[in-house]
């Protein structure tokens, strides 16, 4: 047993910061949030020059084929420096989704490009309001192709292909479609989220050209084992997200003097960072195991993901949003930073899941777990 | 990153658990001890077997495992219900101290007795007037040829009564700032002068006692430290404190609660298909989880020489707090029931019941919940000390509140 990363990850940890310290400062992510751009494509094309989407894609299909625990590294720091890239979508979602479930002609077509970049795919699943469930899916593969509505598709308006959660006759009432995005049959407007500093899109689909991506009604099943995968790779920028929030309100509050002496000198204070790194560091050490559940494909993974999620929501909202309270006024401010973190924070505690249907899943795999 | 065992690793596991499960004492063996004989035949069964105090140096009983190692040990042990709990004190705060501060003769001497488990050591430091704010104690120490004279009160000392030893912090110099005028000793338990007063715990239990000195002597030989330097040592004994006081998933965890919850009824079915109980059940699942591989982290940093830090601060300020909480829901699970502690006729014997009586004293034993949360912010994100009142007096200047 062994629960530290090896020297070479911590390299790469140090070199993916010290590379996003430099191009994605929070004036980087400020321009994002106050322009009209989805995310920031100069950085983008960086991290794609950096190898970070091509992180576990195999050799074969042009991707570097390193392991997941590579993969987190680089997810909690992007998490740290709140960058505002397609990464999520591109490599967590859609480059997973792909490896899971393509034929040989979709792997070879689509993971070469998503390893250089030159393709950004996404995950369509929610359609408004609600829980998905099976059920509630109205978007459906027709004689004249897919139709239906989804909202909100992360990176909808930046992707180049959607994986498209339809409805099914067939299996478990669920298919996945690939669907090209540059189509008349396609539509896709900017939808507004709490976080503008990521791109959102309402897509609409009107007997859209579509491929099945995986067998006929085995979508609902490949959509919890994708989102089992996506949860640790998440969890881990919620991890990273966390962190910063929780340094950048230690510093303020070290630097900022009420009644003679530093408001960090206050136990009311000390006692809010105290709880934010005790809930960091029960994430970060769940999202250990997850890593190590994704990495090895054990079957330990839908507990091991739940928990790293539940934790990282938890962490990151908490962490977000008594760092804007350790700031006090300033913090509510436009001009202060604090806002970035609190509104990814929430933004990724609902993109894969609320910490609602994370629990309910972490429940669910105790179960299972004691059956086996 | 291998959350799995190496081949080593699991020979060990394997030898282990076939030791355990040849030689845990049987219900019978056990009929008729004590809580503390009991302990004392489980652990001298170990001592004898090489398998107590395993990380220790094989001369003082121990085999020189790696810290991976203690944990599966732990893990295997934790598989089997065995008597224990009276040497935490002993082996995981008095040892490290004696190892780091003491002489080789006192090694020699106390390691392997209290590896084997014939001698209990208890923890003579809180006071009346020096709780959270230690170093205010006031039993004074004066020095008399090679002896010293030991006069004053300890309090909330767990075991004093079943113990042959004790480790002791006390004021050698009042006319200097107070953390300055500190020296750390130990003593025989059975010292003329030492009179042991119990006393009643809101539980209705009587685990600990008031511990009064009258012209105790002790001989310079048993200091640990400088005179003067007693603070420092001290402080070698409250972080091994709280490693060993730890989060523990003992007493009412997610397993049991996870039972109960599928045994009771709300509204007719199965309190465990509630999203309500689900998600509490889900929330402490994951502070569980996360101690333990908090835990776990913790001992790879340990293998690789490093010393656990004031992080270890974590276990204690969650698993405490949860504790309550944990057996608090589940009594509310019962609900008009849940106020029935009565070994028939409560669930899990009335563990639920006992935990909860028995968590405040968790919360704030080996440091409150607060100053635990002092010590995360000041000695691990570096933050400022509250500013004190006593900074830069002798100790004999400092106001206090009863005189």
């Amino acid at each position: 047993m062994n629960f530290e990363f090896s020297e070479e990850q911590e390299l790469l940890r140090e070199q993916a910061r010290g590379f996003l310290t430099e191009h994605c400062p929070p004036t980087a992510v400020r321009a994002v949030l106050e322009g009209e751009a989805d995310y920031d494509d100069a950085l983008w094309q960086k991290i794609v020059e950096m190898g970070w989407t091509a992180t576990v894609i195999p050799e074969e299909f042009g991707g570097l084929g390193l392991s997941y625990l590579e993969l987190v590294v680089i997810a909690e720091e992007l998490g740290r420096s709140v960058a505002p890239v397609p990464f999520s979508s591109s490599v967590y979602l859609a480059t997973e989704a792909l490896m899971a479930c393509g034929s040989q002609a979709q792997k070879e077509k689509w993971l070469p490009l998503l390893a250089a970049g030159e393709a950004i795919g996404t995950f369509a699943l929610a359609e408004g309001n609600g829980r998905p469930s099976v059920k509630s899916l109205t978007t459906r593969m027709g004689e004249a192709g897919l139709s239906g509505r989804k909202l909100p598709v992360a990176d909808g308006r930046g992707a180049d292909f959607a994986i498209v959660v339809g409805a099914s006759d067939a299996g478990d009432g669920a298919s996945w479609y690939l669907v090209e995005l540059d189509q008349d049959a396609v539509s896709r407007e900017a939808v507004r989220t709490l976080d503008f500093s990521r791109g959102h899109a309402v897509m609409e689909f009107n007997n859209a050209r579509a491929e099945l991506l995986g067998g006929e009604g085995a979508g609902w099943g490949a959509t919890e084992r994708l989102l089992d995968r996506a949860a640790v790779l998440f969890a881990w920028e919620q991890v990273g997200l966390a962190d910063a929030a929780m340094i950048q309100a230690r510093d303020y509050a070290m630097g900022r003097y009420a009644f003679g002496r530093a408001i960090a000198s206050y136990q009311a204070i000390k006692h809010k960072l105290a709880n934010m790194y005790v809930k960091n560091t029960l994430a970060r050490s769940n999202c250990y195991y997850g890593a190590w559940a994704l990495n090895t494909d054990s079957a330990e993974l839908p507990l091991a993901a739940a928990t790293a999620r539940v934790g990282a929501i938890k962490a990151a909202v908490f962490a977000a949003e008594e760092n804007v309270q350790t700031h006090g006024g300033m913090g509510f401010t436009w001009e202060f930073d604090c806002q970035f973190y609190y509104r990814r924070a929430k933004l990724l505690g609902v993109n894969v899941g609320s910490e609602g249907y994370w629990q309910d899943r972490l429940i669910t795999a105790y179960e299972q777990n004691n059956a086996a | 990153m291998d959350f799995n065992d190496t081949q080593e690793e699991a020979a060990f596991r394997a030898e282990a658990a076939s030791w355990l499960k040849a030689n845990v004492p049987t219900a019978d063996e056990l009929e008729g001890l004590d809580d503390i004989a009991a302990a004392k035949l489980w652990q001298k069964r170990k001592y004898d077997a090489g398998w107590a105090c395993i990380r220790w140096e094989k001369k003082y009983g121990g085999r020189e495992a790696t810290a991976i190692e203690q944990v599966i040990w732990n893990q295997e042990e934790a598989k089997f219900n065995t008597p224990g709990g009276v040497f935490v004190i002993g082996q995981g705060m008095a040892a490290p101290t004696l190892m780091t501060w003491g002489k080789p003769e006192h090694h020699e001497r106390f390691l392997p007795k209290l590896a084997s488990g014939e001698e209990i050591w208890c923890q003579l430091f809180s006071e009346p007037a020096g709780g959270s704010d230690l170093a205010a104690l006031r039993t004074k120490a004066e020095r008399d040829g090679d002896d010293w004279v030991i006069n004053g009160q300890k309090i909330w000392t767990s075991g004093a009564h079943y113990s042959d030893y004790g480790i002791l912090v006390v004021r050698t110099d009042p006319n200097v700032a107070k953390h300055k005028g500190l020296s750390y000793f130990f003593l025989d338990m059975k010292s003329p002068g030492v009179e042991i007063k119990p006393i009643k715990q809101l539980t209705g239990g009587a685990n600990f006692n008031e511990v009064y000195f009258t012209d105790v002597r002790i001989p310079d030989s048993q200091r640990l430290g400088e005179v003067g330097q007693g603070w420092q040592v001290a402080l070698t004994t409250l972080m091994n404190e709280r490693a060993a006081i730890g989060g523990g998933g003992a007493g009412v965890n997610v397993d049991v609660a996870y039972r109960i919850a599928s045994e009771v009824m709300i509204d007719d079915k199965p309190a465990i298909e509630d999203s309500a109980v689900r998600a509490k059940l889900a929330d402490w699942y994951v502070q569980e989880s996360g101690l333990r591989f908090t835990g776990y982290r913790s001992m790879t940093a340990m293998s690789r020489g490093e010393i656990p830090g004031p992080e270890n601060s974590i276990g204690k300020l969650v698993g405490a707090p949860k504790t309550q909480e944990m057996a608090s829901f589940c009594m509310d699970l019962l609900e008009m029931s849940g106020a029935i502690w009565d070994e028939n006729l409560s669930k899990e014997a009335g563990l639920l019941q006992l935990t909860y009586m028995g968590a405040p004293g968790g919360r704030i034993a080996g440091g409150t919940d607060e100053i635990m949360a002092n010590i995360i912010a000041e000695r691990v994100l570096g933050m400022p000390q509250e500013p004190r009142m006593d900074k830069g007096m002798s100790f004999n200047e400092v106001p206090t509140g009863s005189n």
